[in-house]
């Protein structure tokens, strides 16, 4: 290499990047399966020269003298193999595609363990990088919390195996138990209240997930309700929803979100004189966890044909959503216009509730909340919540925590005397690292009525690749390897819809034997534990006395 | 686990008879504490059956204190039990100071106060006093409600009962709570003995209520005077009777399906299936989710037992017409009532309230599937 060469400051070396591909040329086959696959073309065919010495063989045979009679040789050749690049626009994310594909396990990423360079290159053209799904950050303090007020003495534990069990939720505005009765006694208007499941989809859009994705999950929502008889609920996103599904017999178990874009609003509006079914509930969406304080947005890349004609819009641009609802002059004002204009346009008989991001601002929402009849609950995000596609400043540094959150949530409405009227949902980092029947009954018994997932449905009903050290994520570009966030046919094809409906079923089925099993020892097997905060513990001092539980260790 | 003893007869009988049986169950608790709740009363109590009866333990300056309040209040005092023994007590029980039943005469300002007025007024004054008495520990007040006695101790139920002479004919009942208490989760504290009381609305449970914690929640932060203390998870039993009876105008009968709500299959097929689906809902907070079984006796004197959903815990009904016990073992009800047909004994299920009307007749079982009493 001469050298001049053009080495300039974005040049990195392949010790610089967070993902480093492995490659064993012994079992390569060279049959190119990796580099098709790579979504990010980080690795591509090189060809390589290579100078072999020969020397020749000393004292063989009789001829003794043959070693000295001629000179070394040496000789060039070329093979094929696999070059890593460096540039910053290609580098590898670590989704191990490329191993997923290689026959012979010739190939794989590996994490470097020295500092992580590129992150110093990633604003190329000045845009700082945007990406989808994780906070890339391991910790929680969900994961933290233990169970710990188990009978056996006195009261023995349940049989979480044969016992009977009732764990279900109610979204919707509860009225006080003399005011039920008597709106029932005078056949009143009584707010809509849905028994649902408690652990829900929460809000992935269809322009951001894939249709086969998308039909996947849909599928296996239907198959837990119908054949299950589990009530498992899935909110759309904002984007609006196919048109068939909006006029079929399942809209009843879907959540229809509508968010500061309106983005597919006109589609549904124009489906309502047509829908068999009332939606389950209206999630009005001012704020996600990634991006608290920020609207959504859906990239380009993403908007095709479909997207664009579900949403309104001309294909292959932008949308970006503003950040709160433009129409309106203030939240307190937006949220009980658009509770009220959405709950009348189905004739008050569907829960209508704002999801927000879990900020220094929901108790302020919440008590608003709780003085507007027609507020059906409210939606929490954590700053773990995920999205596909937001800035990486804003995904690893804003937004509040869900747990201390939603506990003074909780804490807030117990001081009203009006827990649960007014349910809580809480979603943002539930199931981060595998435990979701922990994190779910946590979040449950700390207050929340309902828990929401997102990034878990997708790692476990797609085999989405996505982690929290930073792996993937580029959800927002449209070239998801799994076919999951891409509007590629190319790549959507990749998933199989029925698959990820059985594994959505089994991973419902999975949580709910889970779930028994911590509640069951608790001796509760009637009514959700929500609040039930005598039997949590953790080893954190200072968590312990912020969330007013136990403090053991 | 505690084990309960009631009775509920038409002649006034010795409150001695229901510690007697608890102490044929004896080898279910452990006698580290004795409660009873006596209403119906017989004897110098009758005459002024209209009257708040106050009961509590005090000292001899807490009695001074209470009385000092109690006149401050207008309260005119009236005839006067005190049970203050002079042996020494038995093992493990404190020496107190004076056992206090008194009459009092509310002020004559009361007297045009409607009936819930009246009883508002008395729950505050119990409360004040309570609270008096918790900052100073001159007193611990257990009740305040005409025709209520109420007396709690630590020990053995049969030697406190002994000790405290009361086979005396001053406190012979027709309704009688008696709890022996197994000491379990909790420390032990006058005030998280059973039965609780509130208003005419008396309970005792033996198990545990795992919902516990947001029971309490829920009830302390409804703002009716009276939700408070809670010493023991059963405790909230009482007052979700209360709120049932007394918040939401419903009967005994509704008690059940606020506990312990009828499920999906069962709740469909119910005739009064909207009302009980809103109730659901709505007093979802107050599912219990035991394993209890809980006895109990109204303002009108009917007495009634219920399990929770799990039915986890013994509870046995039975007697004769004019006189009924509710039993948390076979061997208690054996005990106190041996000439009855054992054939007609109950044992409630999970769907089950026995009922003892105040006529004392029969015991009515109702169950959760059965249509409910005309609600008005
Ligand atoms: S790990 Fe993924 S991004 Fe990296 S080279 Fe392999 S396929 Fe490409
Ligand atoms: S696999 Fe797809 S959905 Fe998962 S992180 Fe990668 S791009 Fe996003």
């Amino acid at each position: 290499m001469p050298a001049n060469t053009a080495i300039t400051p974005s040049t990195l070396s392949q010790r610089d990047l967070p993902w480093q591909i492995d490659w064993d040329i012994q079992t390569c086959t060279l049959c190119g399966r990796c580099t098709a696959v790579c979504p990010v073309n980080a690795i591509e065919f090189g060809t390589f020269r290579k100078r072999t010495l020969f020397t020749p063989p000393l004292g063989l045979s009789d001829n003794r003298s043959q070693g000295l009679q001629h000179k070394p040789s040496s000789s060039s050749s070329v093979y094929y193999g696999i070059r890593q690049r460096t540039d910053p626009a290609y580098a590898c994310i670590g989704c191990a595609m490329c191993n997923m594909v290689c026959p012979n396990n010739a190939i794989r990423p590996v994490k470097s363990e020295s500092t992580d360079l590129l992150r110093f290159h990633r604003d190329r053209g000045g845009q700082p990088r945007t990406r989808g799904g994780r906070r890339n950050s391991g910790d929680s303090v969900l994961d933290q919390i233990k169970f710990m007020r188990i009978s056996m003495l006195t009261d023995p534990a349940l049989d979480a195996g044969r016992h009977e069990f009732e764990l279900r939720t109610l979204i919707g505005r509860v009225l006080p138990p003399a005011e039920a009765l008597k709106t029932q006694r005078e056949k009143g208007w009584m707010p809509p209240v849905r028994e649902i499941y408690p652990l829900m989809i929460g809000s992935m859009s269809f322009g951001a997930l894939s249709p086969n994705m998308w039909e996947g999950l849909q599928m296996g929502v239907a198959y837990l309700n119908e054949e299950l008889g589990m009530p498992v609920r899935m909110c759309t996103g904002e984007g609006g929803c196919p048109p068939r599904l909006l006029r079929s017999r399942f809209m009843k178990y879907v959540i229809l979100q509508i968010a500061s874009g309106y983005f597919g609003w006109d589609e549904i509006v124009h489906a309502i004189p047509h829908m068999k079914e009332d939606p389950c509930a209206v999630e009005i969406k001012y704020g996600q966890g990634a991006k608290p304080g920020d609207g959504g947005l859906l990239q380009w890349h993403k908007v095709n044909q479909l997207i664009a004609a579900i949403r309104g819009v001309p294909p292959g641009v932008s949308l970006p959503s503003p950040p709160t609802h433009q129409t309106k002059y203030s939240i307190e004002e937006a949220v009980a216009k658009m509770i009220q204009s959405m709950s009348m346009a189905w004739g008050f008989r569907v829960p209508v509730y704002p999801k927000i991001s879990a900020s220094s601002t929901s108790l302020a929402v919440l008590n608003n909340l709780t003085r507007n009849p027609y507020a059906a609950g409210l939606a929490i995000d954590g700053e773990d919540g995920g999205t596909g596609a937001a800035y990486n400043v804003s995904m690893n540094h804003m937004g509040h925590p869900i747990a201390s959150n939603l506990r003074d949530c909780y804490l807030n409405l117990v001081k009203l005397g009006k827990q649960n009227e007014l349910p809580i949902i809480a979603g943002g980092g539930t199931g981060k690292n595998g435990n979701l029947a922990a994190n779910a009954a946590a979040l449950i018994m700390l207050g929340a009525s309902a828990v929401q997932i997102g990034k878990y449905v997708m790692q476990a009903a797609s085999g989405c690749l996505g982690s929290e050290g930073d792996r993937c994520n580029i959800c927002n570009i449209g070239r998801c390897p799994k076919g999951i966030t891409s509007q590629d046919p190319r790549l959507y094809r990749r998933l199989d819809p029925e698959q990820v409906a059985e594994r959505v079923v089994d991973m419902y089925v999975g949580f709910d034997t889970e779930l028994k099993k911590i509640v069951a020892p608790l001796g509760r097997s009637t009514s959700l534990p929500i609040g039930m905060s005598d039997a949590l513990g953790i080893a954190d001092r200072s968590a312990a006395e912020r969330l007013q539980i136990k403090y053991v260790v | 686990m505690c084990r309960l003893f009631s009775l509920t007869s038409s002649v006034p009988i010795s409150p001695m008879r229901a510690i007697e049986a608890l102490d044929v169950m004896k080898e279910g608790h452990d006698g580290s504490g004795i409660g009873l709740f006596l209403t119906d009363l017989a004897g110098p109590f009758q005459d002024s059956k209209h009257l708040p009866i106050l009961s509590g333990i005090f000292t001899q300056s807490g009695v001074l204190r209470m009385e000092e309040f109690m006149s401050s209040q207008g309260f005119t005092p009236q005839y006067r039990l005190t049970l203050a023994p002079q042996d020494t007590p038995p093992p493990g029980t404190p020496k107190r100071e004076v056992y206090l039943s008194q009459v009092f005469e509310p002020p004559s300002a009361w007297n045009g106060l409607a009936q819930e007025e009246r009883e508002v007024l008395l729950t505050k004054t119990r409360l004040a006093l309570r609270h008096m008495g918790q900052a100073e520990e001159d007193m611990v007040v257990f009740s305040f409600w005409p025709d209520v006695l109420m007396i709690k101790e630590v020990g053995d139920p049969m030697e406190i009962g002994r000790y405290l002479g009361l086979d005396r004919e001053e406190v012979y009942a027709g309704r009688i709570l008696a709890q022996g208490r197994q000491n379990t989760n909790y420390g032990i504290n006058l005030y998280a003995c059973h039965p609780f009381f509130i208003q005419g609305v008396s309970t005792m449970t033996n198990g545990e209520n795992t919902a516990f914690v947001p029971i309490k929640e829920y009830l302390g932060s409804q703002g009716v005077p009276g939700y408070e203390g809670y010493q023991s998870d059963s405790e909230v039993f009482t007052h979700i009777l209360h709120f049932t009876l007394k918040g939401l105008g419903l009967s005994l009968e509704a008690y059940k399906h606020v506990i312990t709500p009828l499920q999906d299959d069962d709740m469909n097929a119910h005739p009064d299936r909207d009302v009980l689906y809103t109730m659901k809902q709505a007093c979802r907070r107050l599912i219990i989710d035991g394993p209890n079984c809980v006895i109990g006796c109204l303002p009108d004197k009917t007495m009634f037992m219920v399990q929770d959903r799990k039915k986890l815990r013994p509870g046995i009904v039975g007697g004769r017409p004019g006189l009924f016990a509710f039993s948390s073992e076979a061997c208690g009800l054996d005990a106190a009532i041996p000439e009855r047909d054992k054939t007609k004994d109950f044992q409630p299920m999970h769907l089950d309230t026995a009922i003892v009307s105040p006529d004392c007749q029969e015991v009515r079982i109702c169950r959760q599937t059965q249509p409910l009493p005309h609600l008005h």
